[in-house]
């Protein structure tokens, strides 16, 4: 029993089968691959997980509740975290408010109203933040706009925002699209050594092969709306569907 | 079943003007994706269009006619307008009394003018910027033209009567055997929106012009990506957008004497029509205009208003608000409009 | 000082230094010199500054805050106005229950017609607030008379109860405001040389309010509900996937601004006792739009900068006519005397809406954070001027 559990999920728009009879387990501690051609519904998969989208049918469960019509800070509050595509953070915020946000989401749950006390009384929460942007080497960078980074600091800190809400499963949806090889590395190290050291499951879709190889315990490869195959990254690479489903892409 | 169509009637002369105004904003809404706060003042201008050219055609000149006296056994002072002179007297009264209608050949330039003078000296820098500062930059500009009318022209409204055979009234009913008396001129306005509704929508669907600007609606990159100028055709929908509130605003003058807020007072209710509509959708803004501007007609009714005292005061606003929480996106909204 | 930091304490001695001596600041001018007409230190014009103040301080906590605009704020204004009164009619003309009530009610109708329009976001927020605030008005004016007094406004009686208080008093007359006996209109002149000062207890006690309020706004500003505010405003899209319910903070901050609202609105009407809904319509609640972006939208100063200064210059600028520009520009030759008079006037005096409109387009366009960022902007400009002449370099550019 995996720590997310798809079952028969169906997506429609109009007359299109965005997600057709999706299953997926996705097993605690593991780094978890979805990958396929444009148009395969990972990125309306991933909305279904986080409850921007809800299937017409089937069953998502988290840790052995449903997230289904859950909103999506309810479905973050049961620990799963987001990392966008594009780096969404708050962009005329410093880095440092940046990083306290999520320690205050993780404290005080979706809602607290602490109007009167000064944010520089909070000490935990400003004594976690450092650590965190420490971890990240964005330690020198506190007091930036965060708008100011560079794209590659955008992403470390979205996904230091993340760790810090100490989520259980942490979504990345193509956390390296559009970035230079250098950076890339950098966000692959960066994720080894989070999936190494703390106790969290990854789930990542990914278009980027050596993103995927370099990370993946586990790959599932989807093509139009359904799972093609599950398996091992050494198993994938040699299979023949995998590689039609890819070249018919480019062909 | 008279009283009814009797509201219907009632509510089609205002639902015209709604739609008119509603139309335009929707089209420089979906073209520019700027929501226009200066709009009803481009209303309040072509109503302005009319006054000026009524003055215009009533200059005149003064003359002594020895051949009448006045009770003091003076000769009499004869103003003579300028065009009875110089067209003659029946054609130049026929003029004056035209001046209306005629009006619209004059506004469709001049809004046109206005319009494009608008986009490109200021809203053109506000395409990028949030929707609150589009909001707020129209909003100050709408004073601004709001003051200078005021300014040339007072504050008091002034009548602008309709041509004289168009301003009596009308038996609608004695077609289908009823009887339904009507305003001529409220006939002529219903008739006109719908001239100028026609017109637009064809002019979007039958031209080349009008299916690129369709087609930059929808998907402003691709269209771009094509090769396609894209932004210098919406600056012209600007200023058609501004023609048509212009016009609204010139046919409405015999109906209700224009003052300078005019343009205010429609505007907040066109941008409830656009709400109601559907944010970027033309049909919803048209189909919205006219349903609102009849549920406040019967909301006026004597029978309605009893059991709800003030209810056509506000059934509008209650109506959009309803629409706006159940349907978000209005009777006819695309998705993906403002949305966020 | 107060749980602030030194910047913070420095901005509300600021504000208070300003607010307190604001009988000498505003009446520069002698009483008879040809310049007094400019003096601005008048009771009912001061009362006026601080209570706009009062207003823009709490709009800005939503709009500057989150970024919501709000095109109704008005209505909470007028609704405040309208309970202040009734609280004088039924029960006392002792002003402070009539401000509790005042904020109390404005509060209610906040929640109410925050909880709807915050469902949506964006211009369909605005278009909402500016319904709900023009069906106010409308009723207002309509069915509602019995409460309002429609077209009329609402006013005091000699015949109602006060059930605290007086009918009416020995004299025969309506009663005036007051704070435990201290009434509201009277006021303390002080005589130096050719000058007058007035001191009024209505203006110091709408000061005092302005400076508690304006205090709150900062703890507000540097809270963590501040910091969660300004997320909001920056990306909602990231409050959620944080965990975080943005719907709780934005209707907190709308009641929040409402309720500044109907303590402005209580106070007007605490000063001079009676309320119209014209303080409803929407041009109204533009004005307090205005008041903030011009002062800076989001800062903690701007607003009150803002109103001040809207609220200054709409006194002095409608006070100019022809005959006072005659005399400004006497010194020309006719010819040119003529041309500018005819230039200006029609920016000055009624057309003080003309001016307000250009100067609403102009900082909206240029100067998109208002005074405050002008002010920044100026200082940063002089300080690398200084260091550019420090350095001897010929090429000086304004900072940007």
């Amino acid at each position: 029993m995996g720590i997310l559990e798809v079952k028969g999920v169906n997506k429609r728009f109009g007359g299109l089968q965005a997600l057709g009879d999706v299953n997926l387990s996705v097993k605690e501690n593991s780094v978890h691959a979805i990958i396929g051609p444009n148009g395969a519904g990972k990125s309306t998969l991933l909305n279904c997980l986080v409850g921007k989208l809800i299937p017409d049918t089937g069953s998502v469960m988290f840790d052995g509740q449903s997230v289904l019509g859950r909103a999506p800070y309810e479905i973050n509050q049961m620990g799963i975290s987001r990392v966008f595509q594009t780096p969404e953070i708050f962009g005329e915020l410093s880095v440092m408010e940046n990083m306290m946000i999520p320690c205050f989401a993780k404290r005080d749950g979706a809602f607290e109203m602490n109007a009167i006390g000064s944010v520089l009384s909070q000490k935990d929460i400003i004594e976690k933040a450092e650590a965190m942007l420490k971890d990240m080497n964005m330690a020198d960078k506190r007091h930036m706009n965060a708008a100011s980074l560079s794209r590659g600091d955008k992403r470390r800190l979205e996904i230091g925002m993340c760790l810090s809400q100490e989520p259980r499963l942490l979504l990345l949806d193509e956390p390296t699209a559009g970035m230079a090889r250098a950076d890339t590395n950098n966000t692959i190290d960066l994720l080894k050594q989070i999936s190494d050291e703390r106790d969290i499951t990854i789930a990542i879709i990914e278009h980027d092969m050596h993103v995927v190889f370099s990370l993946a315990d586990r790959i599932t490869v989807l093509a139009q709306g359904t799972p093609l195959v599950e398996d091992e990254p050494q198993n994938i690479r040699g299979n023949p569907k995998v590689r039609e489903a890819y070249l018919g892409e480019s062909g | 079943m008279d009283a009814i169509l009797l509201q219907i009637l009632n509510g089609l002369d205002k639902g015209s003007a709604y739609a008119l105004i509603a139309l335009g904003l929707t089209l420089i809404f979906g073209t520019l994706g700027v929501v226009n706060f200066a709009h009803g003042a481009l209303f309040m201008i072509g109503a302005f269009c009319a006054v000026t050219v009524q003055r215009l055609f009533s200059l005149s000149f003064e003359t002594i006619d020895e051949t009448q006296t006045d009770f003091l056994g003076n000769a009499l002072k004869v103003k003579t307008p300028y065009v009875e002179a110089w067209f003659g007297p029946q054609m130049g009264g026929a003029i004056i009394d035209w001046a209306v209608p005629l009006a619209i050949l004059f506004a469709i330039p001049i809004m046109v003018f206005v319009g494009y003078a608008m986009e490109r000296g200021l809203i053109k820098h506000f395409y990028k910027r949030p929707h609150a500062d589009q909001i707020l930059v129209t909003f100050g500009l709408a004073i601004v033209l709001q003051e200078v009318i005021k300014y040339f022209y007072g504050a008091n409204p002034i009548q602008t009567p309709a041509p004289e055979s168009l301003s009596g009234i009308v038996n609608l009913g004695a077609i289908i055997g009823m009887d339904i008396v009507y305003p001529v001129w409220r006939v002529v306005y219903f008739l006109f929106s719908l001239l100028v509704i026609g017109g637009i929508f064809s002019f979007l669907q039958f031209t080349t012009f009008g299916m690129v600007v369709r087609a930059g609606m929808a998907d402003r990159e691709t269209v771009g990506l094509l090769g396609i100028n894209i932004d210098k055709r919406f600056t012209v929908m600007f200023g058609i957008a501004a023609a048509v509130a212009g016009l609204a605003g010139v046919m409405y003058t015999p109906i209700n004497s224009p003052n300078y807020h005019m343009g205010m007072d429609f505007l907040v209710l066109s941008f409830v029509v656009v709400v109601v509509g559907g944010m970027g959708s033309l049909p919803g803004a048209v189909l919205a205009g006219f349903l609102l501007g009849i549920l406040e007609s019967f909301a006026s009714m004597n029978e309605i208003k009893s059991i709800i005292p003030g209810i056509d005061q506000i059934i509008i606003y209650v109506v959009a608000i309803i629409i706006l929480l159940t349907r978000p996106r209005g009777l006819m909204g695309r998705k993906g409009v403002m949305e966020d | 000082m107060l749980g602030m930091n030194k910047n913070d304490t420095r901005m509300l001695l600021l504000v208070a230094a300003l607010t307190m001596l604001a009988p000498f600041i505003l009446n520069p001018f002698p009483t008879d010199s040809g310049l007094a007409q400019f003096n601005a230190g008048y009771p009912d014009l001061m009362q006026r500054f601080v209570i706009f103040g009062i207003f823009a301080i709490g709009f800005n906590i939503l709009f500057g805050l989150t970024g919501y605009l709000s095109f109704g704020h008005a209505a909470f204004l007028g609704v405040g106005s309208y309970s202040a009164v009734w609280m004088f009619k039924l029960l006392a003309m002792n002003v402070i229950p009539a401000i509790l009530l005042s904020v109390a009610m404005a509060g209610i109708f906040a929640l109410l017609i925050g909880y709807v329009s915050l469902r949506r976001s964006g211009i369909y927020f605005s278009i909402l607030t500016l319904a709900f605030a023009q069906m106010s008005f409308n009723l207002a004016y309509s069915v509602l008379t019995p409460i309002t007094n429609g077209e009329t406004g609402l006013q005091l009686n000699l015949d109602d109860p006060r059930i605290l208080g007086v009918s009416q008093t020995a004299d025969g007359s309506i009663p005036v405001t007051n704070l435990f006996g201290l009434e509201m209109r009277s006021t303390f002149e002080m005589a130096v040389g050719p000058w007058a000062f007035q001191f009024n207890a209505g203006y110091y006690l709408c000061a005092l309010i302005l400076l508690a309020v304006f205090y709150l706004s900062i703890r507000i500003f540097r809270s963590p509900f501040g910091l969660m505010l300004k997320a909001v405003k920056s990306n909602q899209q990231r409050m959620n996937y944080t965990g975080l319910n943005t719907r709780p903070y934005t209707l907190a901050a709308f009641v929040i601004s409402g309720m500044y609202a109907g303590l402005a609105g209580g106070l007007l009407a605490s000063m001079d006792p009676l309320a119209g809904a014209e303080r409803m319509q929407w041009t109204a609640s533009g004005e307090v739009v205005l008041m903030t972006i011009l002062g800076g939208a989001g800062t903690l100063i701007g607003p009150v900068l803002g109103a001040g200064f809207i609220k200054y210059f709409e006194n002095i600028f409608s006070k100019i006519n022809e005959s006072v520009l005659h005399s400004w520009f006497s010194i020309l030759p006719d010819g040119l005397e003529d041309l500018l008079v005819t230039l200006v006037y029609p920016f000055v005096g009624k057309g003080w809406h003309m001016t307000l409109g250009i100067l609403f387009v102009l900082v909206v366009v240029f100067l998109p954070g208002g005074l405050v960022e002008g002010g920044q902007r100026i200082v940063s400009w002089l300080r690398s001027k200084k260091s550019d002449d420090k350095a001897a370099n010929g090429k000086t550019e304004p900072a940007e």
